[in-house]
């Protein structure tokens, strides 16, 4: 991997691009969120984090109104709370999203699904950014006339994560981007958001506990749709108890062959 | 022989009949998840203002540039009435698909119960031009030269469609939303705007279902979408939600099964036989169902 | 876009969650009336929950006897011929109603094919009467025997799929009923013309139009029948399993659980109810009508389960008898003096029932999700129950 390590020191928190307060989701009969406070530091890169099924994905559904909430949600430079606007008017604000499962459209050729997105840019008023598109994906300016479907699940992810660079979010709602990827690509995933994260601030829901550690510098961790930790990254880590208290059975081994380690490999 | 060519003439006429009305049908599922009840009211809408339009719109009539007029009018009709359904029923219900397919429901209805009370249930005599009543030798067999026209306009119309999809703009938005209408929106597109768009398109090829089916019947009654409905339900489904050329594929199976064995094996077996064909496709390949737009 | 399997179980969700509160005689657990409520007050609306029916079926029963003039509702006195027949029909309808409610309220399956049994049991029976020669019992026998056998089959075949596609085959079977009807095979159908009851087979008492109390008893004898039926059969084990079925048909799949059995059981019951249905319609009606066979008569019932309130009885029943009584009423207005007086804009509406009841049904769906029974129940309990949130497309 390249880059520094981030600081894993505390500090203090930077201003927040997005603060969430109290926010609520009902699916059918069940009360999937139950009032989670979440803020999310300008520039940083944030980890929510949780067991599987504790409301991780429902949190970024509602974000952007893909799922009915309340609550009280805040993006820096918007007026007023945005939890009753439809999701592409939210989109709009510069909030990009990558949906667990990548949801590019499998008909579509590649071309075609990055050219979705050219109105999102155009709505922030910018010209669809294909210059990091293509020094970042190089590989699907050849595939560009390629249907998105017959693409692996790697480069369905990287068509995903084109596809929501072309609008240059301010903030970048990422969900799982590794999950059932090959150690090597989720290697080369974790290579691209390291790079996106540079000019963009990213909420990451990742099960990977080494791609947490080398990406994510606070966390919030859920419970049951509750927040039941949120700190800096380094720390969390640091303690296997507490991670494989609040994250479960599965992080153990990650944990603690994490724990300890001053640079861990991605890959490992 | 020249009775099969005129079997098959006849089959593909209506199955261009069953294309016109299934087509907006698949795109309106596929993009919407709304199964469509008030399509028969567009189709009547058409046929109706064809007819009204080809007595009493200036220059229109039953011949002629008249005829075009007034079935352009009647397609017109059907397109508002769409847009108009959409807009004031379907749009208020957003991501409620139960209640908008009952809405659908309720309006089919009362738009039947409506076109009797105002121009009675009785068959009223459809405008056809003269040429229409001709007829075209084809390899010896004397075919009614409606049939063609059927066929002419189904041609169009699935041309003009495929060229909307593939070439346009809307056309993209329209078959990722197809595909996955929640990930389009998170891109920021607002998809609904496209909703209005695909009921007009689907009523205006639905209100020319209409003017044309009732041109080769002869006459236009209010159950008449009703009846043509059911079928071009039939045919979305085999064809595959959400699929414009799939919908054109089991049109001409339909129209062609149904011909075919109504003649040769008893009157009624073809519509057993479609009915039964959308049982055994539904059954064999129930994952099948699911939308491609091209 | 949403996958077909998961459209339909939504859509009876979507109709039923929020009507959920609309079962007035409450107590039914997993269904949110009895449930939710604290302890005492469930079981005192469980103990109590039969009185209100019971007094209803009394009233109702007691009605023949009654002899009052009520302009406007009746065209003659209450117990009048032409107001029994109306009031029978009406009941039937809230029967049958009942029946396809066990599918799409109960178990959330939108079936398009319910007017195949209640065709069933409608011409199996005259069929039986008229070219087998056998007394009304052993018809009726024939026609359960049919409507038991059926919707085994049928269901068996379409319940292979879900969502969408189980309605489309559903529509498909019932839409071969009805042109196998319509063709008149050897002349047995009647064709467009329907089939006639043949009297001399039926007792006299359920013949001729000073007979119509009676038909207007076996009506409603039929519809508590319906009415048992499902009470019973929803607060047992079965009924837990179409609950769970309705509300969460993706995780039961998930979990292993099969919904194959609660589905079809559902089916058969709804399905030989309805069959039953067709009996008595034909009875009432004195004849076999191939109404009966069509789409629209199945579009007809559910227009009357949302009407009046889905998976709820109350709600169904309201909605059979309602819409029954309008569109037969509302005709014979049409024809009065006060129609006839109105202008054209208003007259043509007026005149034409089924305009009335769609407009009425698009309105009902607008403002009261639930239905009419679902709106009243809202407001006895005084608050609302929180609208179901549909998970739109994310699967």
């Amino acid at each position: 991997m390249t880059g520094a390590p981030r600081p894993a020191t505390s500090r203090a928190p930077g201003e927040p691009l997005l603060t969430v307060r109290d926010l609520h989701v009902h699916l059918g009969r069940s009360h999937v969120l139950q009032g989670v406070d979440l803020d999310v530091e300008k520039g940083a890169v944030t980890g929510l984090l949780g067991r599987n099924g504790v409301g991780k994905t429902t949190t970024l559904k509602a974000l952007l109104g893909l799922v009915p909430r309340t609550g009280t949600i805040r993006l820096q430079g918007v007026d007023g709370s945005i939890e009753k606007r439809p999701t592409p008017w939210v989109v709009r604000q510069g909030v990009g999203y990558v949906p667990e499962d990548r949801e590019v459209f499998a008909g579509l050729t590649v071309e075609e699904n990055l050219r979705l997105a050219e109105p999102m840019a155009r709505a922030t008023g910018v010209e669809p950014d294909y210059d990091q598109v293509h020094q970042l994906f190089g590989e699907l300016y050849e595939r560009r006339k390629q249907k998105a479907g017959t693409l692996s699940g790697g480069q369905q992810q990287m068509v995903a994560l084109a596809r929501v660079l072309l609008g240059r979010p301010r903030l970048l709602l990422v969900d799982e981007p590794t999950k059932g990827l090959s150690p090597r690509l989720v290697t080369e995933v974790a290579q691209v958001l390291e790079r996106v994260a540079e000019r963009t601030t990213v909420l990451l829901v990742e099960q990977n506990l080494s791609v947490v550690r080398h990406l994510v510098q606070r966390v919030v961790v859920l419970d049951a749709g509750r927040v039941v930790h949120r700190g800096e990254a380094a720390e969390l880590l640091a303690d296997a108890d507490r991670t494989r208290e609040l994250l479960g059975v599965g992080a153990r081994r990650d944990a603690k062959a994490d724990a300890g380690t001053a640079r861990p490999e991605v890959t490992s | 022989m020249s009775t099969l060519l005129l079997l098959l003439a006849t089959g593909l006429g209506l199955g261009a009949l069953y294309f016109l009305v299934a087509s907006g049908l698949s795109l309106i599922y596929g993009l919407m998840g709304v199964l469509n009840f008030a399509h028969g009211a567009f189709l009547s809408a058409g046929a109706y203002g064809t007819w009204w339009a080809s007595q009493h719109l200036p220059g229109a009539g039953p011949d002629g540039a008249g005829f075009w007029l007034a079935v352009t009018f009647g397609v017109a009709v059907g397109a508002v009435l769409a847009a108009l359904v959409e807009l004031l029923l379907i749009r208020p219900l957003y991501r409620r698909h139960i209640e908008q397919v009952l809405v659908t429901v309720g309006l089919s209805l009362a738009a039947v119960a409506l076109l009797q009370g105002i121009w009675g249930s009785d068959p009223i005599p459809f405008p056809r031009p003269s040429w229409t009543a001709g007829t075209v030798r084809v390899a010896g067999a004397a075919i009614p030269a409606d049939r063609f026209l059927l066929i002419a306009a189904a041609l169009a119309v699935l041309g003009g469609l495929l060229a909307l999809l593939r070439y346009t703009r809307v056309g993209l938005v329209i078959r990722a939303g197809v595909e996955n209408r929640s990930m389009v929106e998170a891109l920021g597109i607002d998809v609904r705007r496209t909703f209005t768009l695909v009921f007009a398109v689907g009523g205006a090829a639905a209100a020319l279902a209409g003017a044309l089916g009732s041109v080769y019947l002869g006459s236009v009654t209010p159950q008449q979408g009703t009846s043509l409905l059911i079928f071009a339900f039939i045919v979305v489904v085999i064809g595959g939600l959400g699929s414009v050329t799939g919908s054109a594929a089991a049109a001409v199976v339909v129209g062609l099964v149904q011909q075919l064995a109504n003649y040769y094996a008893a009157s009624g077996v073809g519509d057993l036989s479609v009915v039964l064909l959308l049982a055994f496709v539904l059954l064999a390949r129930p994952q099948g169902l699911s939308g491609r737009t091209a | 876009m949403s996958t077909p399997q998961d459209l339909t179980e939504r859509f009876a969700n979507r109709v039923r969650g929020r009507g959920s509160a609309g079962d007035g005689t409450g107590g039914e657990p997993g269904t949110g009336g009895g449930v939710s409520t604290s302890g005492s007050r469930a079981s005192w609306r469980r103990r109590l929950g039969w009185v209100v029916p019971v007094v209803v079926l009394l009233v109702l029963a007691w009605l023949p006897y009654v002899n009052v003039s009520v302009p406007g509702l009746f065209s003659g006195v209450s117990n009048s011929p032409g107001t029994m027949q109306l009031l029978a029909l009406s009941l039937t309808f809230g029967g049958i109603a009942l029946s396809y409610d066990v599918l799409f309220g109960r178990t959330g399956l939108l079936s398009f094919g319910h007017a195949l049994f209640v065709a069933a049991g409608s011409y199996t029976t005259a069929l039986a009467l008229g070219q087998l020669r056998v007394g009304l019992p052993v018809a009726v026998l024939l026609a359960v025997a049919v409507g038991v056998v059926l919707p085994l089959v049928v269901g068996a075949v379409a319940l292979r799929v879900s969502g969408i596609a189980f309605a489309m085959v559903t529509l498909a079977f019932a839409q071969a009923g009805s042109i196998l009807v319509l063709r008149n095979p050897g002349g047995a159908t009647g064709g467009e013309e329907g089939l006639p009851l043949l009297r001399e087979r039926v007792p006299d008492l359920l013949t001729g139009v000073v007979n119509a109390p009676y038909r207007y008893w076996l009506a409603l004898a039929y519809l508590a029948l319906c009415w048992v039926v499902v009470a019973w059969l929803v607060r047992s084990r079965a009924g837990h399993a179409w609950a769970a079925v309705r509300e969460n048909a993706e995780r039961l799949a998930v979990l292993g659980v099969s919904t194959y059995r609660a589905k079809l059981l559902a089916f058969v019951v709804g399905s030989l109810l309805g069959t039953l249905g067709g009996v008595v319609h034909l009875l009432v009606v004195g004849g076999a009508t191939p109404f009966v066979t069509t789409t629209e008569f199945t579009l007809a019932l559910l227009v009357m389960v949302v009407l009046g309130g889905a998976g709820s009885r109350w709600g169904a029943v309201i909605g059979g008898v309602l819409y029954t009584y309008l569109d037969n009423r509302l005709l014979q207005l049409a024809s009065s003096d006060v129609v006839a007086g109105l202008p054209p804009v208003l007259r043509v509406p007026a005149s034409e029932p089924l305009f009335v009841l769609g407009t009425l049904f698009v309105l009902v769906v607008f403002f009261a999700p639930g239905g009419l029974a679902g709106r009243v129940a809202r407001r006895g309990r005084g608050r609302r129950t929180a609208p179901a949130v549909e998970g739109e497309d994310e699967t």
